[in-house]
């Protein structure tokens, strides 16, 4: 019999490490015979692991458009990330994917104006949609695009590059960018995500794509529901603690739903059926 | 229906464990465990409940996954080694070979998990109708029938006789093998086997859970459940040490961890418990931060979740075993009992 795939990685090697901020950065990685791992849908997942470090669930922000190779952007907060942030170009990890569902692009957001709002390193899950929807072959199948994205301060914003120099330079797409507190240098908007959302007054005609720090989801779903938008229109993308990536070791589950099988993309009306246990 | 005397037991083990490794209920510690027969063993057969179930030979405590090299930069996968003893297993009650289906939903559902199918195809499980059911079994509960419990084999005992009947093709072309240490049973016989296991049932009526009633425990009333005020007091006293965890024959939660053992990284799985407080913890805090939020999710799992992803299934099979051990005396049959009482 076959040995369970699922549960036994994949080899991957470092060809690129990025400092996006202080303690984000992005690694591209790739199978060690060149190329990518495997194909994966925008907002779906991979373990990444050093094996006698840790293994740990990220989303891949890369998009499935692109064809070189994966991206990981990974923030340092724990045992794994510390390891990882130490790592060089040519290290080698092992990658078990692609997890759990995606964010419908081609179903539900197909043909819609999208909004998508993130705080921080929940920038991640979401740019993986941005890139699949830009893309060429795909950007007829949406409407406008607007980004809201915060951070703490300009220097933790991800991605700076794409947001200032590549996003807007798209017709129909918007960039919104915010920071927590004023800062030399920075003459763009400052306060929370929630606010600026409410702020920027968007038209209920928009999809919703979210991810960030609970209590920004939290605040920033009120917000649109004062805007007029309904919970079935607001997509977000989980995370709890997993080990097998697979709904069998049992401990990401909310409820009857398994975050690494089951999700981790849910809209707000499926949440609404769960336990508040996240 | 086949026959053989019980004070010729071991010829009929001797035959068994010629062609296979044969595992059974035996004296460990003073304790009826499953454990390999050899002609020495102290057999357990007329213990009802082993301490652990049954459920460690195809999902073992802990298991080696994979093992790695680490060289610098390099890493290297060395693939573990194939799952390819064939054995037997013998005496298995009807709860727990129910436990084994409830696992198999969990285990051999895609992505089927290679180690715990390999181990499902390998075993032959023989199993043990009840004749002398204890107080703190419930399987009538969850539609159990103990005197035909779903194995490849069934035995029943009755007097000093054991009483053979294959029941699935595996089952069928076991029993050839060693169907020279069996006899033929007489009509009688077998009518007096269909007589006892009437008289088990009506036993099993009798006893103080049979009569547990869970309805509304459904995907329909989970946040009801979920919600409920009475969690509290149910899990006040939990000390969340996972003994019901460990010695329940449908726990599936496992962790996944790496070990270095001076030679390479090895990659192993172990059981695990929802009860303890490190299960969820991450980098950025813990969803279930207290034993009541942990507490709950066993039950949750056990009698909403499990069923409502499993067309009414509940994942639990009336062993007893977590009654009979929980140094608390705190249970699924109270807890469904306090729940169930709320939603009338």
């Amino acid at each position: 019999m076959n040995r369970n795939e699922a549960l036994i990685p994949k080899l991957g090697v470092v060809t690129k490490i990025i400092q996006e901020t202080p303690d984000v950065k992005t690694f591209h990685i790739n199978a060690p015979e060149g190329g990518k791992l495997f194909e994966h849908m925008p907002g779906q997942c991979a373990m990444i692991s050093v094996p006698g470090v840790g293994e740990g669930m990220f989303s891949i922000p890369s998009s499935p458009t692109k064809k070189e190779y994966m991206e990981f952007s990974i923030k340092q907060c724990g045992c794994l990330t510390d390891f990882l942030h130490s790592m060089e170009e040519g290290q080698m990890v092992t990658v078990r994917g692609p997890l759990g569902n995606h964010f419908p692009v081609e179903t539900e957001l197909k043909g819609k104006n999208l909004l998508v709002i993130a705080g921080g390193i929940g920038i991640a899950p979401v740019r993986s949609v941005i890139n699949y929807c830009l893309d060429e072959a795909n950007r007829a199948n949406y409407g406008t695009i607007d980004i809201v994205y915060g951070a703490r301060s300009k220097d933790d914003l991800v991605y700076f590059e794409e947001m200032q120099e590549v996003w807007p330079k798209c017709p129909g797409v918007k960039v919104h960018l915010t920071i927590d507190r004023p800062q030399e240098g920075w003459d763009g908007h400052v306060g929370f995500v929630p606010n600026y959302v409410k702020e920027l007054n968007f038209s209920t005609d928009k999809t919703v794509i979210m991810c960030g720090p609970p209590v920004m989801i939290k605040f920033t779903l009120a917000g649109l529901m004062e805007l007029g938008f309904q919970k079935t229109q607001v997509f977000t993308t989980m995370e709890l603690r997993m080990k097998c990536g697979i709904g069998k070791c049992g401990r990401c589950n909310i409820g009857n739903k398994y975050v690494c099988k089951d999700g981790p993309v849910f809209r707000f009306d499926e949440l609404d059926q769960l336990p508040n246990e996240y | 229906m086949l026959k053989c005397s019980i004070s010729e037991i071991n010829n009929l083990f001797s035959a068994i464990s010629g062609l296979r490794t044969l595992y059974l209920p035996v004296e460990k510690a003073g304790q009826a465990l499953y454990g390999a027969w050899t002609p020495q063993a102290r057999l357990c057969l007329d213990k009802l409940n082993t301490v652990k179930s049954p459920k460690d030979l195809f999902f073992p405590q802990s298991e080696d996954l994979v093992r790695f090299q680490r060289e610098g930069k390099k890493i290297s996968i060395e693939m573990p080694d194939a799952i390819d003893e064939k054995f037997v297993l013998f005496g298995v009650r009807a709860c727990d070979a129910k436990g084994l289906q409830i696992l198999d939903t969990v285990f051999l559902s895609d992505p089927v998990d290679t180690y715990y199918a390999a181990r499902r195809e390998n075993g032959i499980v023989i199993c043990a109708a009840c004749s002398e059911p204890e107080e703190t079994c419930f399987c009538n509960v969850f539609g159990i029938d103990a005197t035909e419990p779903a194995g490849d084999i069934v035995t029943w005992t009755v007097g000093d006789t054991l009483y053979w009947e294959a029941k699935t093709e595996k089952g069928a072309e076991f029993t050839e093998k060693v169907k020279g240490v069996l006899e033929e049973a007489s009509a009688e016989e077998e009518a007096s086997v269909a007589a006892q296991n009437e008289s088990v049932k009506e036993i099993i009526k009798q006893l103080p859970f049979a009569d547990l009633n869970l309805e509304g425990f459904d995907g329909d009333h989970l946040l009801e459940k979920f919600n409920s005020p009475k969690w509290a007091e149910l899990s006040k006293a939990c000390l969340g040490c996972g003994t019901c965890t460990f010695v329940c024959p449908t726990c599936q939660c496992y962790d996944i961890r790496d070990y270095d053992t001076g030679h390479g990284i090895q990659r192993f799985r172990c059981w695990d418990s929802c009860m303890y407080s490190d299960f969820t913890k991450m980098a950025g805090g813990n969803p279930r931060k207290t034993q009541l939020e942990r507490f709950r999710q066993r039950f949750m799992h056990k009698l909403v979740y499990f069923p409502s992803n499993n067309d009414g299934e509940y994942s639990c099979v009336g062993c007893g075993r977590c009654v009979a051990k929980c140094p608390i005396s705190m249970n699924i049959v109270k807890v469904a009992r306090a729940l169930g009482e709320e939603s009338k």
